[in-house]
């Protein structure tokens, strides 16, 4: 059986996924050989550390860590201070400087830990450095919650379709954008009618700009084009449209030649756009749902489709994450 | 060079074989033929499209071989734009010169718009169009939706362009 102490850094909407996904598939772990202890769990008022795993029924029934914390160290402190051999990152994203993730996962990956994070901002501001500094210290960092939510993609790529030579990735990258079209094309309602329709069902933000202006979309796409097809690009370089200027007319035009109008992520092309895409394709999927198609030299177009958001799908992601990087390891050992 | 010829058939055995004779005589390559047994003339007669490859100069005598064998050429002609692709715009589609966009298109002698549906709601809000653009190939395709961009930029039009297909 293989310890695995892990801290979780964040406690919002995923980080309490993360606590009952861990704690529902505990069994499911250990039957991998794998003991997953959360030793720790941050937020922006302390933390809570219990050495043989936090008690996820009474910190699932709080909000915030206020009332429970057993320490006043944060952020960085907590995770340098911590013993962990697994720090999971899932604090606000901020694509614009990244913080305060980023100092959370370089601090971590310096101090050897690996890491596993949901939160794209880090990663578009500095793919690039952070990976060397995983290498460097012999770590693992991974990310496959941060694009399509619970939708495989990042690991698809790399491991089930590695050998193939990948010519592009196209998709709806935002469910919330993704709800907003479908509704405005099903109710012939107007944009702001169905964002207000979406902010009441807590699908959009109160303030909505970030994904309907595309900046999410957009920041999936910069971490692809980083990832996957090693461009060293940041998020001035996409090309972004966001879907406020759709019309009900225009949706209802496209719907009656046999399209729909679709927010689109393209890497390598770096776009984000609204676009036609046919009614029968299979990235033209509905509602909250995510799609991407992926373009191969071997096996022709892969598309697959899921939830993109959610805090127990979100967590799913994390968890695969995290099962891949000791599955990985014993791999290696045995060869 | 692409032709199109609509020709009819009478409805008896060994006519389409025999309309078949002069594009093979003339080294012609058949892209397409379509039978349209259910679209039958008031006279009785099957209409029926070719879609060929052949040289334009021998048109003539294509048609003449036909003649000779009783059947009536209706129709025939290059085919010259062969590709499509549907285009939304969105934006003050009609008052930023609706005639003005589709003439920048049409302008390039590779490129129509052969089909424009508009939806306006009122004055001051943005109205919606359907656009088809036909053009000679698919490169010339790709250069009129890049004509249409630069005329979305110019004119603050949001240019929905289709998805591809493939990985460019």
């Amino acid at each position: 059986m293989r310890d695995i102490k892990i801290s979780l850094v964040g406690y919002g909407i995923v980080g309490h996924g993360v606590v009952d996904v861990l704690s529902r598939k505990k069994k499911m772990l250990r039957d991998m050989g794998l003991n997953a202890k959360l030793i720790s769990v941050t937020d922006h008022t302390g933390t809570v550390i219990a050495e043989d795993g936090v008690d996820a029924e009474k910190i699932l029934a709080e909000k915030t860590l206020a009332n429970l914390a057993t320490s006043s160290m944060k952020g960085k402190e907590a995770i340098s201070a911590i013993d962990s051999d697994l720090v999971i990152e899932v604090t606000p994203t901020n694509i614009v400087h990244g913080q305060p993730g980023l100092g959370h996962m370089e601090a971590a990956l310096s101090s050897g830990k690996h890491v596993v994070t949901s939160n794209k901002g880090p990663l578009v501001v500095s793919y690039s450095r952070l990976k060397k500094l995983a290498e460097d210290n012999g770590v693992m960092m991974k990310f496959e919650a941060t694009v399509g939510g619970t939708m495989p993609l990042i690991s698809l790529v790399e491991r089930t379709l590695v050998g193939n030579t990948i010519f592009g990735i196209r998709g709806i990258f935002n469910g919330t954008c993704n709800y907003i079209l479908t509704r405005m094309t099903e109710e012939g309602i107007p944009y702001t009618h169905a964002l207000s329709e979406a902010q009441d069902m807590g699908i959009a933000e109160a303030d909505p700009s970030y994904d309907v202006e595309g900046v999410d979309t957009a920041g999936k796409v910069v971490i692809l084009a980083n990832s996957l097809f090693d461009m060293n690009v940041k998020y001035s370089d996409v090309d972004v449209t966001g879907i406020t200027g759709v019309t009900p007319e225009a949706l209802a035009l496209a719907k009656k030649r046999g399209y729909a109008i679709k927010l689109i992520g393209d890497v390598p092309a770096l776009t984000v756009r609204p676009t036609l895409v046919p009614l029968g394709s299979p990235i033209a999927v509905s509602g909250t749902l995510n799609s991407a198609a992926i373009y191969t030299d071997l096996s022709g177009t892969i598309t697959v489709t899921g939830l993109g958001a959610g805090s127990i799908e979100t967590a799913s992601a994390i968890l695969t994450d995290i099962i891949s990087i000791y599955r990985t390891k014993r791999i290696d050992a045995i060869f | 060079m692409r032709l199109s010829m609509d020709l009819e058939l009478q409805d008896v055995p060994g006519q389409l074989l025999l309309a078949l004779q002069p594009f093979r005589d003339n080294k012609a390559n058949i892209i397409s033929v379509v039978h349209h047994r259910d679209r039958k003339t008031p006279r009785g007669m099957i209409p029926v499209r070719f879609v060929v490859e052949m040289d334009r100069s021998k048109i003539d005598s294509v048609n003449a071989k036909l003649k000779e064998s009783g059947i009536s050429v209706v129709r025939s002609g290059e085919d010259r734009l062969i590709e499509a692709v549907s285009v939304v715009l969105v934006g003050h589609v009609l008052h930023s010169d609706l005639g003005d966009t589709v003439n920048r298109i049409d302008s390039t002698g590779f490129a129509e718009v052969m089909d424009v549906s508009l939806t306006m709601t009122g004055v001051e809000e943005p109205s919606s169009a359907y656009l088809k653009i036909r053009a000679t190939g698919k490169a010339e395709i790709q250069k009129a939706l890049a004509i249409l961009r630069e005329v979305g930029a110019e004119k603050k039009l949001l240019v929905i362009e289709p998805i591809e297909a493939e990985a460019l």
